[in-house]
């Protein structure tokens, strides 16, 4: 692996996902020693007795002061400012619970949306199963997380689906500034957001949604394979049906609302009442 | 052949020092494990073992259900061991039994000494292990399946649990018995291995033996765990490792 990275380039990663910042990646498996090289242990790692033993599946990674193993499998595990797909699961007077795919449900506070809302009123704006856009904004030592939907493309989702991978492969999905998802949504022109929890919403016409989830599941197979991105935009020109509307001949600049390159505007969903369309769709 | 009340015992150690099944004392029946072998669970693996075919999935950390279950400052591990009805020679009655809820206890037990629990305080780690079909050791099966599910699962832990019975047969002392063995030997010691340290985090046992003769049989056990640790690692090197074949190939639509 690692044909399409430079070793020794650092930093473009995101922290706790695989990231060709190492050279060559190794993969261990829990209770294995790590040639520490007098780095400090980091996640995924612990220490007995002077030796340095990786405690998860996953891929070490050596970033002076510290080794540690990025997880190659497994839940979400939330970072501050992450842009997640959550799915309502409980509502109450004050917050609604979000499934995050992480290990515990994130509280949604009435505040941390763009609604006045009453106390008791929460009902009327998100129910059960309706699906939104938020921000991971706090972690406590509790293993509580603070979500919040104030923010650039943050706010709920209406309409489309939702594909779930695994959240160790969202780096492929976005690929190198965002080379993977503008190749899927040049060719299929749905309308993509994706989470840093590998949960992927996705809308556009049925077939397009379909074309989506056939990409999207083939990055959640293969995503540790290198060339995926060259693979897909063949998989999508060969597959592109004729009359569809949105060929690749439309899609160069328009269809790109997904920016990933950048941390901060790295999410499109629109936020309710916000309908924007995409300039090509209203051509 | 002598017979006890009306079963037929079957000579379980040749005049070759060979077992029933042509097997020597100290070695292992086959074992085959294949890790991820499920979709909707975080974790799986699939493990056969001689006759023993034992399916295990791990969900979680995620929240408790029943809430009072809950701790504070750590997650809980649960397990169900569960054996079908069509596992055994006669139909085993379905559901939880004595057997079957000790089974579970003991093994949500090993795991949670191993497991990074401080990592995920209010959750659960939900262990399932289903045999699917028995002949002796299906609790050491179960066990190697659900560690490489865990493993599957990218849950934080002091290591892999390789996990394997030793029980004395024809007054001699054998590794990994097989049914009969298990039946008409006089006596079973199943146990179970942290390699890292060296730490037994399971050891059961049934039948007698003397304290020389348990002593032989934990080194016996521990070697043949580390033989099990090394199947274990494969499996989960052979389903991760980036030039693998794809493992899931078929995906629900």
């Amino acid at each position: 692996m690692g044909n399409g990275h430079r070793p020794g380039h650092r930093g473009r990663g995101r922290e706790g996902s695989p990231s060709p910042s190492d050279g060559e990646r190794v993969l261990v498996l829990p209770g294995e020693e790590i040639p520490a090289q007098g780095l400090k242990p980091g996640p995924g790692t612990y220490r007995v007795n002077g030796k340095t033993y990786a405690s998860l599946l996953g891929l070490v990674s050596r970033r002076p002061p510290v080794v540690r193993v990025l997880p190659l499998s497994g839940r979400y595990i939330p970072k501050p400012n992450d842009v997640v797909v959550g799915t309502v699961t409980d509502v109450q007077g004050t917050f609604w619970l979000l499934d995050i795919g992480a290990p515990r449900w994130a509280p949604l506070h009435m505040t941390g949306t763009p609604w006045k809302i009453d106390f008791g009123e929460t009902e009327q704006y998100l129910r059960v199963a309706d699906s939104v856009v938020v921000a991971v904004e706090s972690l406590e030592a509790t293993g509580r997380i603070g979500v919040t939907m104030n923010g650039d493309g943050l706010g709920k989702l209406e309409g489309g689906t939702i594909i779930t991978i695994s959240p160790a492969k969202v780096p492929r999905v976005i690929g190198r500034g965002g080379s993977m998802i503008s190749t899927i949504t040049r060719h299929t022109g749905a309308k993509i957001v994706v989470g840093q929890n590998g949960r992927v919403w996705v809308n556009g016409t049925p077939e397009a949604m379909l074309r989506v989830r056939e990409c999207l599941l083939l990055i959640d197979e293969e995503g540790q394979r290198s060339g995926l991105t060259q693979r897909i935009d063949s998989y999508l020109a060969s597959t592109g049906t004729p009359g569809e509307g949105e060929g690749p001949s439309h899609g160069e600049d328009g269809h790109r609302t997904h920016r990933p390159a950048a941390d901060s505007d790295e999410f499109d969903g629109n936020p309710p009442g916000s309908e924007r369309r995409d300039p090509d769709e209203d051509a | 052949m002598g017979s006890v009340g009306a079963a037929e015992v079957p000579v379980l150690l040749g005049p070759d020092g060979r077992r029933i099944d042509g097997r020597a004392l100290d070695e292992l029946r086959p074992i085959k494990i294949t890790a991820g072998s499920l979709h909707q669970a975080d974790g799986s693996a699939y493990v056969e073992w001689g006759m023993n075919k034992v399916m295990a999935a791990v969900y979680g950390p995620r929240e408790v259900h029943p809430r009072h279950l809950q701790e504070n400052n750590k997650a809980i591990v649960q397990c169900k061991y569960n054996m079908a009805a069509f596992a055994v020679d006669e139909r085993k009655r379905p559901g939880l039994d004595r057997r079957s809820q000790e089974i579970s206890k003991v093994i949500a037990e090993a795991f949670e000494s191993v497991i990074f629990v401080e990592e995920f305080p209010r959750t659960s780690i939900d262990v399932y292990i289903e045999v699917l079909q028995a002949n002796a050791g299906t609790r050491c099966a179960g066990i190697v399946a659900a560690s490489v599910a865990l493993a599957d699962a990218g849950i934080p832990m002091v290591d892999l649990l390789p996990a394997v019975a030793v029980g004395k047969v024809g007054g001699a002392i054998a590794l990994d018995l097989r049914k009969e063995e298990d039946n008409f030997g006089e006596a079973d010691l199943p146990m179970a291995l942290v390699p890292q340290s060296g730490r037994l985090v399971l050891i059961q046992m049934e039948g007698h033996m003397t304290r020389e003769e348990l002593s032989r049989s934990l080194d016996l056990g521990v070697a043949g765990c580390r033989k099990i640790y090394g199947i274990m690692k494969d499996a989960l090197r052979s389903r991760y490792s980036p030039d693998a074949p794809a493992p899931r190939a078929e995906v629900p639509a």
